[in-house]
């Protein structure tokens, strides 16, 4: 066996612990007037590596390192490249926005690459415990980076939230995998698949799964474990936010589907209702609640809970189509939500000056180009065709019509109709003529954000990703139903080679 | 040749587009915009004008057809052509985009760059619909088609802009909801987009009597509000007083009306022979409703909405009776109804931008001012009321013989009397208009008559009314050609359409049950 096999396995997780840590010591021994926003530049360059380690991760047979802990195949990449790719633009949006003159710089951009490390090994872990330490990894620095903003008060009232109630839902999981351990006797996740249908336990199973099923659905915001989202979203800086309502639920979602795809599948008949009520409570209380917001975080906020919602909706299809569903919408919605804060984070700056939907007033005029983008991302976020947000419901309530919850879909839909009234709200708002308004104070003099390259590329990323899977998503989608596969096939079949873009005969 | 009669509808379809992003990368200079937008939609009016020219009257079923895998899972073709059904439809759509363009050349002051940009946008989900035949992209376009109009009504509309444009998109966004499941649905049990596919595996397959009950009720439901039909209608008239004038001539009827036609009685002839009772008794309650509330609109906007809602809901009970002879004539009215609005719209567009007001009231006398706006203004009311010689009679003329014949007497004598109701109100409003004591609004500005630009656009379709009302044969065998009957899984002793003749001949050609 090659040496290099394990480290291989984990390569895009090596390459980012590595830029993480070369950020830090180079933002602790560079002289203090040397400008912090080259390690950011640092931290870039070192996802981009990490970004090109996941891809070489397709050439390596599909299978387990360190004594079966960490798997790749085409599922963990999809799922690497997603979060590389949501940090990458996360990275180059704070690259612009954050000021020159703000502390610890080099400690936030080593904070966003050590929380994709987590990230990226929450995709691949096999392994519980390995989960729960990828899951603390990733948690521990997003708690951090959304207190970044330390001299406001929503800031560490954010970041205590946050890290309180994140604490919490990662209790319960650990919880539900002690009793998961208890039953089974093992904490790998092929082996509770085999032993699991025949444990005698069968209530400490079913306790175990209940109580992993809080912790993730807390992590993705689904509702009723919503209730950190908006404030949390409201108090952190947006670049962050960005990157923390899309990379983490990206993960968690992968999670999600390995826990009840792989590890308990022949527990269909107890978590499949489970999801149901998740999804239509998601939706339906995000929905409603961003009707009523004022505050543009807020709303976006409230909307990722109903985005998990629908995404919940995709768990209902059968076999591979609800799981590449459900990856595929993760990277709709990643594409979409990127760009809508990045949106946001240039029109309102680093300091939220302009926090309200009434302050948006005329934007389309102020700023053409912003306006545009905003109107564009919002029309995704509506889901309508050829934008990537379409392909994503599509792809859910048609698995969800595939297996035979035809009512999920149609509630799902008739929310997508609920949901277009506000995010045409801040349209509308955006389109406004700003003569008839005598309200002095939308005329602020903040609304020239600057365009810098890295923000230009961020943005440039963000709409060439959300057309491109709104207009051709076939390679992307080729790449979900193969990751959905290695997730389905039998622990026994893993030492198949994995080509992505080999077209799957089995549907 | 066929090199082109492949390729024609994917060029009429992206020629918009490309217009789009010249538009958009052109500098924002004087009238640049305007005369990219003008010429691009003139070359794309050229093109659907080789479709009658080409099309074989001999053969039936699509023709220029082309279909390309787009999605491999699931299979999602670009399938487009056109059939009787939708061909004049689209040399329709071709039509009304000079003369869009030509109605906003002054009204549009600012930001004009947006806003042909998105108006070609338009055109392109407008024709995407009436094309396509693969229910996905279908489905796609007819979304598509939302976005454009509703950021052109809240930006460039008149007063209560964002209201009306919300109102607009929620009218017509939700009801798309139960569509796409009722489209996943049949995915999911004929395993194909593909519209003739699903048209003969529903015919021809055993699916459950309920569900398909359901999916077609949910088709007819988007269509319904799109069209609109009685009482669906909530959006109408905020939008036709809210949007632009070259918006409110393409926004009304002909893309719920098609889809009518082709998706919910071509897909489910069963199911729409089981609902058509119902939708001809509103559509007749549309026609009286709509021409009794424009008789006492004092907004003229709101007039021509309501005007608008009574003459659809003539076209609906042209389609729902089922007969061969009311589906011509709803196809023909269909462009009578997109020529005459062009006309009417672009002529109350101009008065809109000169005196800045649409309260009939504050008019009068505008005849002696403005003599060349009287004239055409006049013509196109005629044709609207349908006058025998113009084009509005012919239609009229078709669906009303068939709604007697094939339908009831009693539908048929009510919508007779909303059409007589239609003259009424016209012709009020004309003399309330144009005629009569010189009101201090008209005295306090002479503005100025039609110009040539306006006569260029004007003459041809006055032209064109009286063409399309001595010469109706010139349009009709296409026509005809597409109202063919769709398979049926059983006829049930009553056909679903009659003998392919204009008047027809049996007394028990009962279309309905």
């Amino acid at each position: 066996m090659n040496p290099l096999d394990n480290i291989f396995r984990i390569l895009p997780e090596v390459i980012l612990t590595l830029t993480g840590v070369a950020v830090m010591l180079l933002d602790a021994s560079l002289p203090s007037p040397f400008p912090r926003r080259y390690l950011g530049v640092v931290a870039t360059l070192g996802t981009m590596f990490a970004l090109w380690g996941s891809l070489f991760q397709l050439s390596l047979p599909e299978g387990t390192g360190y004594s079966g802990t960490v798997e790749t195949s085409a599922f963990t990449v999809f799922f690497h490249v997603l979060i590389c790719g949501i940090v990458l633009v996360a990275l180059l949006l704070s690259l612009d926005t954050l000021p020159e003159d703000s502390h610890h710089q080099g400690e936030f951009y080593a904070l966003i690459v050590f929380g994709a490390v987590g990230m990226c090994l929450l995709t691949g872990a096999v392994e519980l415990l390995l989960v729960f330490i990828a899951l603390e990894i990733s948690s521990i620095a997003t708690y951090i980076l959304a207190g970044y903003r330390k001299h406001t008060a929503r800031g560490p009232e954010a970041a205590i939230k946050y890290f309180l109630l994140g604490s919490f839902a990662t209790a319960f999981l650990l919880y539900g995998i002690a009793m998961i351990f208890g039953a089974t006797g093992t904490t790998q996740i092929y082996e509770i698949a085999r032993l699991a249908p025949a444990a005698q336990n069968h209530a400490f199973i079913l306790a175990g799964l209940g109580l992993m099923l809080v912790g993730i659905l807390f992590k993705v915001s689904a509702a009723p474990f919503h209730v950190w989202t908006p404030d949390v979203y409201e108090g952190s800086p947006t670049p962050v936010v960005a990157l923390m309502s899309t990379a983490p639920k990206a993960a968690a979602f992968a999670l999600l589907l390995r826990v009840v795809y792989e590890m308990l599948p022949t527990l269909r008949p107890v978590w499949q209702p489970l999801l149901w009520i998740v999804a239509v409570l998601s939706m339906t209380v995000g929905n409603l609640a961003a009707l009523r917001q004022q505050n543009v975080k807020r709303m976006l906020a409230y909307s990722a809970i109903a985005h998990a919602g629908y995404l919940l909706a995709a768990f209902a299809g059968l076999g591979s189509s609800g799981i590449a569903a459900a990856s595929f919408y993760t990277a709709a919605y990643a594409a979409m939500n990127v760009g809508i804060f990045a949106v946001v984070t240039l029109v309102s700056g680093y300091d939220e000056k302009l926090p309200l939907i009434n302050d948006y007033r005329g934007l389309i005029y102020r700023s053409p180009l912003l306006g545009s983008l905003l109107i564009f991302f919002l029309v995704s976020l509506v889901g309508i065709p050829f934008t990537g947000g379409f392909f994503g419901k599509f792809y859910s309530f048609a698995a969800a019509v595939g297996g035979g919850a035809i009512w999920l879909a149609i509630i799902g839909l008739l929310n997508s109709g609920l949901a277009a009234a506000y995010y045409l709200r801040l349209a509308m708002v955006a389109t406004q003529r700003l003569d008839l308004d005598d309200d002095a104070k939308s005329v602020t003099p903040h609304m020239s954000p600057q365009f810098g390259v890295a923000v230009g590329a961020a943005l440039l990323f963000a709409v060439a990703a959300t057309l491109y899977l709104g207009i051709r998503p076939n390679w992307i989608l080729d790449a979900a139903e193969s990751g959905a596969h290695t997730l389905q096939a039998p622990p026994t079949e893993i030492s198949t080679p994995v080509n992505v873009d080999a077209p799957q005969s089995q549907r | 040749m066929n090199e082109i009669n492949n390729s024609i509808l994917t060029l009429i379809l992206l020629l918009p587009l490309a217009g789009t992003v010249l538009v958009a990368l052109a500098p924002e200079r004087a009238k640049l915009p305007n005369w990219i937008a003008l010429v691009t939609t003139l070359i794309t009016f050229g093109l659907t004008l080789h479709l009658p020219t080409h099309f074989d009257k001999m053969q039936s079923g699509f023709q220029f057809e082309i279909s390309r895998l787009w999605i491999d899972r699931p299979a999602i073709f670009y399938h487009v052509g056109v059939d009787g059904l939708s061909l004049w439809p689209v040399v329709l759509v071709g039509l009304l985009a000079p003369i869009g363009v030509m109605a906003s050349w002054n009204a549009i002051q600012s930001r004009r760059k947006l806003f042909f940009a998105l108006f070609l946008i338009q055109q392109t989900a407008m024709l995407g619909v009436f094309i396509s035949l693969d229910l996905m992209v279908y489905y796609g376009f007819w979304e598509l088609s939302l976005v454009p109009m509703a950021i052109l009504i809240a930006m460039y509309g008149r007063k209560d802009r964002p209201k009306a444009a919300l109102k607009f998109f929620l009218f017509t966004f939700i009801p798309s909801a139960p569509l796409l499941v009722a489209i996943l649905w049949l995915y999911s049990v004929t395993g194909s987009f593909d519209f003739t596919t699903n048209q003969i595996l529903i015919a021809h397959g055993n699916f459950p009597a309920g569900a398909l009950f359901w999916t077609a009720l949910a088709f007819l439901f988007a269509f319904a509000v799109k069209v609109p039909v009685f009482p669906l209608h909530g959006w109408l008239a905020d939008t036709f007083s809210e949007a632009p004038v070259a918006l409110a001539m393409v926004v009304a009827g002909k893309l719920g009306l098609y889809s009518m036609l082709r998706f919910h009685i071509g897909l489910f002839p069963e199911q729409a022979r089981a609902v058509a009772p119902l939708l001809v008794g509103l559509a007749v309650v549309g026609i009286l409703y709509g021409a009794c509330l424009a008789l006492v609109q004092r907004d003229f906007w709101r007039l021509m909405a309501f005007a608008a809602l009574s003459h659809l809901s003539l076209i609906t009970l042209g389609i729902y009776g089922l007969t061969l002879t009311g589906w011509e004539g709803a196809v023909y009215q269909i462009l009578n109804h997109g020529v005459v609005d062009g006309a009417l719209f672009l002529l109350l567009g101009l008065l809109y931008d000169s005196y800045a007001t649409s309260e009939i009231n504050a008019y009068g006398g505008l005849a002696a001012k403005l003599p060349r706006m009287a004239t055409f203004f006049v013509i196109a009311s005629l044709a609207m009321i349908g006058l025998p010689m113009l084009n509005g009679f012919i239609g009229e003329f078709l669906i009303l013989v068939s709604t007697f014949i094939g339908v009831s007497y009693g539908w048929a004598i009510a919508a007779t009397i909303g059409v007589i109701l239609g003259a009424a109100y016209m012709l009020w409003l004309i003399q309330r208009l144009f005629y009569g004591p010189e009101s201090t609004l008209v005295a306090s500005k002479s503005p100025d008559d039609l110009h040539a630009g306006h006569l260029a656009v004007l003459w041809p379709l006055v032209v064109l009314m009286l063409v399309m009302g001595l010469a109706p044969m010139l349009w009709l065998p296409i026509i005809e050609k597409g109202a063919h009957p769709p398979p049926l899984k059983s006829l049930n002793n009553a056909p679903l359409v009659m003998p392919q003749s204009a008047i027809p001949v049996s007394s028990h050609t009962e279309g309905l049950r």
